[in-house]
């Protein structure tokens, strides 16, 4: 049976480099720091890479597999729940694509082949904004920004 | 990207309302989007460009379509910088009058 799918498309532009925002998604002590997860692999071609929460619990809450890899421009992963790992359906794609633009960075992050009204599309489509201007902030100014923040509850 | 850019596109109602349309279903191209709109294609996408302008709507062409997607990543910025700020002093006003009232 073939689901109904969704996909969405984030564009950021970032004063940078490539090779800044490459490693920033990559490098675990660097996404740490405005992500409040760490991207997990050896970034090769088939290889597991995993989305841990970087606190001391350090839950993996994402897996995938790296399927499309050249740094600085584009890095290609699936990603499923990790609770939902065996489940080859609950695969998802997302495409990072890095352009130089004028003295800038354009970061693109598509993210299809979600299934249309499921928790995953609903949660990413909340996350993403949040994590891409933490990025920027991070990269433009040194500090993240509070991905995890909520309404202070009075 | 810019700022005045982000408010300027938001400040009229046939964008917002495209934005809108995008919300419900992303991905959309000119003609499905025109379908719900009263208005010739020329103006919409004189409107579309305005939004891509100010990176509010990113565009991907599939081929010979071209798809509109909602980019919130502006507006995830505009919130932090104009919105929470208040947000946040607005609330522990809130907070401190709680603790008053119940005499904590």
């Amino acid at each position: 049976m073939t689901k109904e799918t969704t996909s969405f498309v984030y564009v950021t532009y970032i004063l940078s480099t490539p090779e800044k925002v490459f490693e920033a998604i990559t490098k675990p002590d660097v996404a740490r720091r405005y992500w409040g997860h760490e991207n997990v692999s050896d970034w090769k071609l088939g290889s597991k890479w995993e989305h841990i929460r970087a606190n001391d619990e350090r839950t993996v809450e994402l897996v995938g597999k790296v399927v499309e890899v050249s740094p600085p421009t584009r890095l290609v992963i699936t990603w499923a729940n990790a609770s939902q790992a065996s489940d080859p359906e609950a695969y998802s794609r997302v495409t990072f694509e890095i352009e130089e633009y004028e003295d800038m960075v354009r970061l693109t992050v598509t993210h299809d082949e979600l299934e249309a009204g499921s928790g995953m599309a609903n949660g990413i489509s909340k996350g993403w904004p949040a994590v891409l201007s933490s990025l920027k902030s991070f990269l433009e100014t040194g500090r993240g920004l509070d991905v995890f923040a909520k309404p202070k509850a009075a | 990207m810019d700022t005045d850019k982000v408010f300027k596109a938001l400040g009229d109602p046939t964008r917002r309302r495209l934005l809108d349309l995008l919300c419900d279903k992303n991905g959309q191209t000119l003609g499905q989007l025109c379908e719900n709109l009263d208005m010739a294609r020329q103006s919409a996408t004189q409107h579309l460009g305005i939004l891509e302008e100010a990176n509010l709507v990113s565009t991907v062409r599939r081929g010979r379509e071209k798809l509109h997607f909602i980019n919130p990543v502006p507006l995830h910025e505009v919130y932090e910088r104009w919105v929470r700020k208040f947000e946040r002093q607005r609330l522990s006003l809130l907070h401190d009058l709680k603790k008053e009232l119940e005499g904590e």
